[in-house]
């Protein structure tokens, strides 16, 4: 059966063309909600948005600042408003990965450009229209990807690990400074998943070893829903498990 | 007076000259602004994101440069953009006083102009040579995209540097549907939003879709402001209704007056929804809804100045201004600021005013 639990949710996933982002984007779409997505590529785009129609797609880069509003300017404009931003886009910084010691400074620029401060600047944009949907009782909510590699020191996973880091501890900061304006951040760690970032980074990996990207978007969108529709444990499920 | 010439929206020396329900005339830090605010009142901002409305291009008749400002629409629904009024300029940018800016080629209706990735007919000319209704041909996504990347936000010659999204959308920014930026709500930002809470008093929003401010050309300025759509949610209207008469209404810039006593009933109370605005606001109207307004400083003869008179009489802005002029405040979206409180002694305060007096007088 299938749910429709998220209908007239007004939806904008960063990096929705592969991995976990565009698999949200199906997931969510299944449920009713209304989405735009971002990516870089506009074939990658093109081709995402010729299979779902109903799905608006940006293209854009959430590392550069004056995509920021272009991408705010067409999410809302199209979707009429927002409810739940995703950052998910992410860089790995070196790829495939490589110790500090050997991370060019590039590298470490283009993951915190990408990891952090593109999500604090769409953030930023969008926190008018978020603080609207909270002024009409809708709960919206910003999700930031995160991940294992934000709290463990793995070894080759420097620059992504830090920027994570600092995502999460926006992200929890963050939170606390809009309770007033009924907004919510969260944090989701989806866990290793088979996606072009993890092959990327871990070039030789066991793949049957890792996590669909369905299966992260599926726990993702019920934690949108239970966010949405009220339930307690919404913060419980989503925050990284070394730092519940 | 001084042209503020630098986009900085929440300078820190911005200044605030209040007038009281009594007309008298005094001199604020800007950041004192939460001190004339009192438990039980609500503040109403407008909070439309600005877009990019400055589409730069070219006539295909004769290949002449032209700059199309998008000014009017005919609704806030997303999909209804293919419709907009415009005002057309010949060559050149906003670096050039627009009363200076060369004309366009002459427009007839069905001339095809290229704006960047877009392209729009001109459907008619509004009784204007230069103010225009266009239609793009261009998809929805199309449309959004192309004014996204293409646009630039509107700015006049007093401004020396491009200015980005980032200086004109206001930190409450939403839906982008304002032309010029609505920059009375340039100086909230989430902290004094926070500090207005924590002393009782209620923030709220609407939006709608300011229009432009000025066109370079005496006519054309006479026709201002042009009609506005605008929204006002539900639990806005529900605040104000629940909370007058005892908090008054403070509305952050003129658009919000204009939203909100066009959405007025008779008696006081503000219908939610859909609207678009065609009234003026000014000497003659009996205001039923906002008590005290803050707003930029504005030159004598503008629509906005005119709308102060909705709320002061000629002698008491005469002495505004004055008192500006004498103290340097600046002029134009990035300056300095006036809260004006309504003086229900005016001959338009009639009626329901004169039963909501009670606790507004300013103090």
């Amino acid at each position: 059966m299938t749910k429709t639990d998220l209908e007239e949710l007004r939806v904008l996933i960063t990096g929705g063309t592969s991995g976990l982002g565009r698999a949200l984007v199906g997931e969510l779409r299944r449920r009713g909600a209304r989405i735009a997505f971002v990516a870089r590529s506009r074939e990658a785009v093109e081709r995402t948005s010729r299979e779902w129609p109903d799905v608006l797609g940006v293209v854009a880069d959430v590392s550069k600042k004056d995509d920021t509003h272009p991408i705010a300017i067409q999410a809302l404009g199209v979707l009429g408003g927002l409810d739940v931003l995703v950052n998910n886009a992410s860089s790995l910084g070196p790829a495939p990965l490589v110790p500090l010691a050997d991370t060019e400074c590039e590298d470490l620029e283009l993951a915190l450009a990408t990891n952090v401060v593109g999500p604090f600047r769409l953030t930023k944009a969008l926190l008018g229209s978020l603080a609207a949907s909270a002024r009409e009782g809708r709960r919206p909510l910003v999700v930031n990807v995160s991940s294992d590699a934000a709290v463990s020191p793995y070894q080759n996973w420097g620059a992504y690990g830090a920027s994570k880091a600092a995502l999460l501890h926006l992200s929890r900061i963050w939170n606390e400074e809009l309770l007033g304006e009924g907004i919510r951040v969260l944090s989701f760690d989806p866990g290793d998943m088979d996606t072009p970032l993890h092959a990327a980074a871990v070039p030789d990996a066991d793949r049957s070893t890792l996590k669909h990207p369905e299966h992260a978007a599926l726990e993702l969108a019920d934690v949108i829903a239970s966010r949405i529709h009220g339930a307690a444990r919404e913060d419980a499920m989503a925050v990284p498990e070394a730092v519940r | 007076m001084i042209p503020a010439t630098l986009p900085v929206p929440r300078a820190a020396d911005a200044k605030l000259l209040v007038v009281d329900a009594e007309g008298t005339v005094r001199h604020h830090a800007r950041a004192e602004f939460l001190d004339l605010v009192r438990e039980g009142d609500i503040v109403v901002a407008n909070d439309a994101a600005t877009l990019p409305a400055s589409l730069s291009g070219l006539h295909w008749p004769t290949g002449a440069a032209v700059e199309l400002r998008l000014a009017g629409r005919d609704s806030l629904s997303p999909d209804d953009v293919s419709r907009f009024v415009a005002i057309v300029f010949g060559a050149g940018d906003f670096r050039t006083p627009t009363e200076r800016r060369p004309h366009p080629p002459v427009l007839q209706p069905g001339d095809t102009l290229q704006l960047g990735p877009l392209q729009a007919d001109v459907v008619r000319v509004l009784g204007h040579p230069r103010l225009i209704e266009v239609r793009f041909h261009d998809s929805v996504a199309a449309i959004w995209e192309g004014v996204a990347r293409h646009g630039r936000p509107i700015q006049y010659a007093y401004l020396s540097e491009p200015l980005a999204n980032w200086d004109t959308w206001t930190r409450i920014a939403g839906q982008p549907v304002a032309f010029e930026p609505p920059s009375a709500g340039f100086f909230l930002d989430w902290t004094v939003i926070r500090s207005l809470r924590s002393r009782g008093a209620r923030f709220a929003t609407l939006t709608h879709a300011a229009g432009i401010s000025s066109t370079g050309d005496t006519e054309l300025d006479r026709l201002l402001p042009f009609d506005e759509p605008y929204f006002i949610p539900p639990s806005t209207a529900g605040l104000i209704d629940t909370s007058r008469p005892r908090g008054r209404v403070i509305a952050i810039g003129t658009t919000v007056v204009r939203a909100l006593e066009h959405a007025a009933r008779p008696d006081g109370t503000v219908r939610p929804g859909s609207g678009t605005a065609t009234q003026r606001v000014g000497p003659h109207t009996r205001l039923r809804v906002v008590d005290a307004i803050v707003s930029g400083i504005h030159e004598r003869g503008t629509s906005h100045y005119e709308l102060l008179r909705a709320f002061q009489d000629a002698e008491v802005l005469g002495r505004m201004d004055a008192e500006a002029e004498a103290r340097g405040y600046r002029t134009h979206e990035f300056g300095d600021s006036v809260f004006v409180v309504r003086n229900r002694a005016l001959a338009g305060q009639d009626g329901v005013g004169a039963v909501l007096v009670g606790t507004s007088s300013f103090d």
